[in-house]
């Protein structure tokens, strides 16, 4: 008898883990890619460097995995970021028009020195971050200040940022030839440069929660702002700090996604992530409501949204159909959520147990 | 109670229970046909389970209801209406851009080849509403265009047509109301009950219970105190009833209370001038000692607890001033109070208290932890240190400080936000209705602990609804009434003298 309530203590205690679902729901589509996908899991060493299927959706994920941390925090504080997408292709318009400052003269002309840059690479990365932070600002200010609600709020800058990306840029796409830049998404060392990026400040973002008061001071202001209010949270720093952080994540996608593609594209670049960002972060299992939040179910969340999308270009999905295919993989993801399969889930491990008894 | 069967409802031994509070206990209610019977007590008085019960929101734990001599058992608010029993909330909920005609038969229109009759309609409606309630409107303009007494008669006539209800239960359908509209109301509940219907009316009025009722049932804590003859009662007498006072354990606390009351230091910890918030409290002068425990009496509604607020920093009054220790506040939010050194555990626990979501632990360094702002962070150890230290001082009951205060009862919920409190090392300890859907035992203790805290030189101000519990644990009472600071007593002083006051009747 005590050895039965046990193991059912273990069961619940690995069901009821932040990190159990996520798993569980890459683990699926990573079942589905063994068995219809073959060589799915091969890795190879190419150069002394890893590359392979499973490093290509780390690789690719990693703008969606930025985006993510960035959002946890937001999410947790009951909020939300629509204007991630936005914020992206501005700090791509800014790094690009740094680099090739062609586009001001309106003429695109193409460099053909690799090494040639109008500015050099530490403002080039600098001068796009603290505009990526400026975008948290503002959304910061218009959520805790104004009070304006945070999706209404943060789509002002989604639609609004687009446009601004177009403005820095003159309207075109530019070119981007600097090789050191490239780097930023396209290099290797042993494995892909860019999760490199992430680790980093997925590192930092943990300290900076879990290591200060922050993070507690988020789930605080989300579960209950009113009692946090009563405990002497500011709560309009605490908001703000999340959209800073938020702007400050999707920045670095930005600069990411545009050295991957060696173009700042205005239109197109982050183009509806902010979606893969918020399903990220709700696979995670951070309520929307706020609360209770996980940077690392947060990433393994992002994962499985590259997975799938990964997964369906591998069995040949096309891609203006990818959309439609995905929504319905996330139905099923977010289904393992619900409270009825969840204690349907619970059950099995305590029916199994009665059973066995 | 000799005659059951001169009862139209009959409530015997009901029960309820939520989690971590009795809401009702062992409770009975009886009305009779044709009669205004009103249900008072203050806030948490089980008032509102009561009527839940009977209109089948909330099913009992025990107990049975009898409605014209037979069981029932209402599942839901529209079984209840089935059974002829109808509600009137305080916030109508009817739908101010339809009808008067529409929103009485809404869901029971008269119908003309699938077609709504709305000569019928309008005529049925013009037809109840003189016929029922003796009110003579146009029922074709919409309901905003009326008053919100003319509403609350469409909501009543509502309740009557679609059930033609034998019990109509009106749940503080005054507030809103002005003087005349009040008496248009009562009029119409007197005819209702010349027809024979059972009222049940509840009113914080304490003037209208006894313009209107016949009878009087008050509750107090989820216990019956008693049912009354209106003409049997005075004011002093029911308001004494709704605050309780009973006198158990009275002689060890007042010998703390007399050991402690040593301990008031003579110089003014905390000086209020003149201070005031328009809509919450007039101007009031009030001083606080160290050492000191001072009790605000007051009914619901009287201004305990927006002057907690303001006193706190939650509302920033806008006249006077607080001189805290020596200085003139300036920063009024409660971060500010906090680092004065003033705590204030707020009423409402499930809104402004608890942080439900978060574990003991996190509960309890929460407005330390504020306090010492972002960065410098209590690490992990200090902070089970912290945890375990109240939670052995308070005698918590959680399986570990890592468990969710969710799952705590009510109690424990409220020693929580002590701990958070104490936790601060504050010198002025707010506590408005500490004891509020606590267990006595429970209840006992914070008590005791407020006086110890007060021997240890810190201020306290204890706001309750109960009178003896006030008694019990002041050096000096304020009482409020209506917004207003009335009349501020010495801790020695017999209850009588502060109900009168409170009731606001001389002698």
């Amino acid at each position: 008898m005590k050895k039965t309530e046990k193991a059912r203590f273990s069961w619940k205690k690995i069901t009821e883990s932040r990190l159990f679902f996520p798993i569980i729901a890459l683990f699926l589509i990573l079942l589905f890619d063994f068995i219809f996908i073959p060589g799915f899991f091969n890795i190879e060493a190419r150069d002394g460097n890893l590359r392979g299927s499973l490093i290509d959706i780390a690789r690719n994920g990693s703008t969606v995995m930025l985006l993510a941390i960035g959002m946890t925090l937001v999410i947790a504080t009951g909020g939300i970021d629509l204007s991630v997408g936005a914020v992206m292709a501005i700090a791509a318009s800014v790094a690009g028009i740094l680099m090739n400052p062609s586009a001001l003269k309106n003429e695109v002309f193409f460099v053909t020195d690799p090494m040639y840059t109008f500015q050099p690479l530490w403002l080039v990365i600098g001068a796009a971050l603290i505009v990526a932070i400026l975008c948290g600002l503002w959304n910061g200010f218009l959520v805790a200040y104004l009070r304006i609600q945070p999706m209404v709020a943060t789509l002002i800058l989604m639609i609004a940022g687009r446009g601004i990306a177009q403005l820095i840029t003159n309207g075109l796409r530019v070119q981007i030839t600097y090789r050191p830049y490239a780097f930023i998404g396209q290099g290797w060392f042993i494995v892909p440069f860019s999760l490199y990026i992430v680790a980093f400040v997925f590192a930092a973002t943990w300290l900076l929660t879990r290591k200060t008061a922050i993070g507690m001071f988020i789930e605080s202001v989300g579960i209950n702002f009113r009692s946090s209010f009563f405990s002497g949270i500011d709560q309009k720093k605490i908001k703000m700090l999340v959209y800073v952080v938020c702007g400050f994540c999707a920045g670095i996608a930005g600069l990411i996604a545009s050295s991957n593609i060696k173009t700042s594209d205005s239109n197109n670049i982050g183009l509806t992530t902010e979606l893969d960002a918020i399903l990220a972060v709700v696979i995670g299992g951070t309520a929307m409501a706020g609360g209770r939040f996980s940077l690392l179910a947060s990433l393994i969340g992002a994962l499985v949204m590259q997975a799938i999308t990964q997964s369906m270009y591998a069995i040949g999905v096309p891609a203006f159909a990818l959309q439609a295919i995905k929504s319905v993989v996330v139905i099923l993801v977010i289904l393992l959520y619900s409270k009825q399969v969840r204690g349907f889930i619970g059950m099995i491990g305590t029916r199994k147990e009665e059973t066995g008894l | 109670m000799s005659e059951p069967t001169q009862y139209l409802l009959q409530m015997e031994g009901i029960s309820k229970a939520f989690p971590g509070v009795q809401a009702l206990d062992d409770v009975s209610f009886f009305l009779k046909k044709g009669e205004i019977h009103c249900l008072v007590g203050e806030n948490g008085a089980g008032k509102s389970t009561l009527i839940k019960v009977l209109t089948g929101v909330d099913q009992p734990d025990r107990g049975k209801i009898l409605l014209d001599g037979k069981e029932v058992h209402p599942k839901s608010p529209i079984d209840a209406q089935l059974l002829g029993i109808s509600t009137v909330f305080q916030e109508i909920n009817l739908c101010i851009n339809l009808t008067v005609a529409e929103n009485i038969l809404l869901g029971h229109e008269p119908h003309i080849a699938g077609r709504i009759d709305w000569k019928k309609m309008n005529a049925l409606a013009t037809d109840t509403l003189k016929r029922l309630l003796g009110v003579e409107i146009d029922v074709t303009k919409t309901l905003d265009s009326y008053t919100v007494a003319i509403q609350q008669m469409v909501a009543i006539a509502r309740a009557l047509y679609v059930s033609s209800a034998k019990i109509l239960i009106l749940d503080e359908p005054t507030s809103s109301l002005d003087i005349h509209e009040t008496e248009q109301l009562f009029k119409v509940m007197t005819k209702l009950k010349n027809e024979g219907v059972g009222i049940i009316f509840i009113t914080h009025f304490i003037g209208q219970i006894f313009q209107i009722s016949d009878r009087i049932t008050v509750l107090r804590n989820g216990k019956l105190v008693g049912t009354f003859e209106t003409s049997d009662i005075t004011r002093v007498g029911l308001i004494s009833k709704m605050i309780g006072r009973s006198l158990a354990e009275f002689d060890e606390m007042s010998k703390i209370k007399k050991e402690s009351s040593k301990h008031i230091k003579s110089e003014k910890l905390l000086q209020a001038n003149d201070l005031g918030l328009t809509g919450a409290m007039r101007p009031f002068n009030l001083d606080l000692h160290a050492g000191e425990v001072v009790g605000f009496a007051g009914l619901l509604g009287s201004g305990r607890t927006e002057t907690a607020s303001i006193l706190f920093g939650v509302e920033k009054p806008d006249s006077g001033s607080i001189t805290f220790d020596g200085e003139l506040v300036l920063d009024y939010s409660p971060l500010g109070s906090i680092k004065r050194g003033i705590a204030l555990c707020p009423e409402d626990r499930k809104g402004a208290g608890i942080v439900d979501d978060l574990t003991v632990r996190e509960n309890i360094v929460l407005a330390m932890q504020a306090n010492k702002g972002w960065f410098k962070y209590l690490s992990l150890p200090e902070q089970y240190e912290i945890a375990d230290k109240y939670i052995k001082l308070l005698n918590i009951a959680t399986p570990s400080p890592d468990q969710l205060v969710k799952n705590l009862s009510g109690g424990n919920q409220q020693k929580v936000i002590l701990a958070r409190w104490l936790a601060t090392q504050p010198q002025l300890l707010i506590l408005d209705e500490p004891t509020r859907g606590i267990d006595v035992g429970t209840k006992a203790e914070i008590q005791k602990l407020v006086l110890v805290l007060a021997e240890e030189g810190k201020a306290c101000v204890f706001i309750s609804s109960e009178l003896d519990e006030v008694l019990r644990t002041s050096h000096r009472i304020i009482v409020l009434r209506e917004r207003e600071k009335i009349a501020e007593f010495p801790g020695d002083v017999d209850e009588t003298t502060i109900i009168h006051a409170i009731a606001g009747s001389e002698s």
